[in-house]
């Protein structure tokens, strides 16, 4: 049976690794409101370039660059986007079994991974898959950069015929409680709709429309690219937020349980030598 | 003439970070990779790329200065769109911190042309540096 002393221990440890999980929850949420400012912030670049992609669309005939051809799919890189840190719930493991049902899926085809975040990499470097590239511990201090790395490799993967196509798998952040897998092609970049807006005659080209194509195209990959670690970031500070939210409370009960059974021992033993007392007076 | 000019345009400056600018301006100019541009209101419609160097756009209250480096302009009826990578309003450059980097640019630079190295990357740098400085102080001038 559990002493005293041992009982006061134990609470002591729970106590410890409650303020360890509300110090954790509290960062995590500080960092969720700056990384879903970023989210915010980069939605108007990322609008505006959409615009002028779609206006261009509408004008030129573009379908010979590089990165729209379409070629029959035999080859495919996944962009694999996980966290670099665990302690967030099922934010990582969801991510891997949802490579691995791609993998099922596309058992007919050759899979390649780019793995961006520790935990994908961790998990995937000792099995038997094809690792084309992985880029660890970006996402505590994220910045444009990375995406243009990422980007950049994946667009030469593209272009030399290494694959046929390029997917992405990212958490997206739909809000604090909820954040969802998402599966998305970034190669071939999918047919643009060109809007339905007039059609501008006198349109001047200070460069030649093939030239900022060329240009445009990849830097569209680049920040879908961004988009995705921001969303990935902030979705991945959410569920930390939750899983420690969930873990203090669970420390409270625990402390709650432990306290009770603590009480009931020193009682006992308060008893106990009552009786003895009791006992030991009656006896003389 | 079927329709009188408008006297204002609406500009937007925007980065991969943020929105810099949006704002009624009534005459910008964009550092075009073939050379500057000046736009008024009812200009026809354009796309060009940006080299490094300055935006200024007037408004009621003032002539104003961004300094930006390589992106995208789009000039459109009403509107003029500036994708840029970076871009820095003249009142937030650091001036102390643009002068650091433009001597450690010019330095890279005459170390390179001893070793006789690729100097595009330096030059880069430099001409950020220099466009920067030249922008910060076009704020007080």
């Amino acid at each position: 049976m559990a002493t005293l002393i041992d009982m006061r221990r134990r609470i002591r440890s729970v106590k410890g690794t409650q303020q360890i999980t509300r110090a954790m929850k509290m960062v995590a949420a500080a960092r969720l409101r700056r990384s879903q400012e970023r989210i915010f912030n980069a939605r108007p670049y990322a609008r505006q370039l959409m615009n002028l992609l779609q206006s261009l669309a509408a004008r030129t005939e573009w379908r010979g660059h590089p990165l729209l051809a379409t070629r029959p799919v035999e080859k495919i890189l996944v962009v694999l986007v996980t966290a670099d840190r665990g302690l967030c719930g099922a934010f990582n493991t969801n991510l891997i079994r949802a490579a691995e049902t791609y993998r099922a899926e596309h058992a007919g085809q050759e899979i390649s991974f780019v793995l961006v975040g520790r935990k994908g990499y961790e998990h995937y470097r000792q099995r038997s898959v094809k690792i084309a590239g992985k880029h660890v511990n970006i996402f505590f201090r994220l910045e444009f950069s990375a995406a243009e790395t990422i980007a950049r490799e994946i667009i030469e993967s593209y272009s030399g015929c290494t694959v046929d196509a390029v997917d992405v798998i990212y958490n997206e952040f739909k809000s604090v409680l909820s954040q969802r897998v998402r599966v998305e092609r970034y190669l071939p970049i999918p047919p643009l709709e060109p809007t339905a807006e007039e059609t501008l005659v006198d349109y001047i080209y200070e460069q030649p429309p093939h030239r900022l194509l060329q240009t445009l195209l990849p830097h569209y990959v680049e920040i879908e690219v961004y988009r995705a670690l921001l969303e990935s970031q902030a979705a991945e500070l959410a569920a930390k937020m939750t899983a420690m939210d969930t873990a203090t409370n669970n420390a409270a009960d625990m402390i709650e349980t432990l306290t009770l059974t603590m009480n009931r021992i020193r009682q006992a033993a308060i008893t106990r030598e009552i009786i003895e007392v009791v006992s030991g007076a009656a006896a003389l | 003439m079927a329709d009188a000019l408008p006297n204002s345009i609406e500009l937007v400056v925007v980065t991969p970070d943020r929105l810099v600018v949006e704002a009624a301006v009534s005459a910008v100019t964009i550092p075009g990779a073939s050379g500057y541009l000046g736009v008024l209101p009812g200009h026809a419609p354009l796309l060009t790329e940006l080299d490094i160097g300055r935006v200024t756009y007037t408004r009621a209250n003032g002539e104003h200065a961004i300094a930006v480096a390589r992106g995208f302009a789009e000039v459109l009826p009403g509107r003029v769109v500036i994708l840029a990578d970076t871009a820095e309003r003249a009142e937030e450059i650091d001036a102390e911190r643009a002068e650091r980097a433009r001597q450690r640019a010019e330095e890279e630079l005459r170390k390179m042309t001893q070793a006789g190295e690729s100097m595009d990357q330096a030059r880069e740098a430099l001409r950020r540096a220099i466009s920067r400085l030249e922008t910060a102080h076009h704020k007080t001038s």
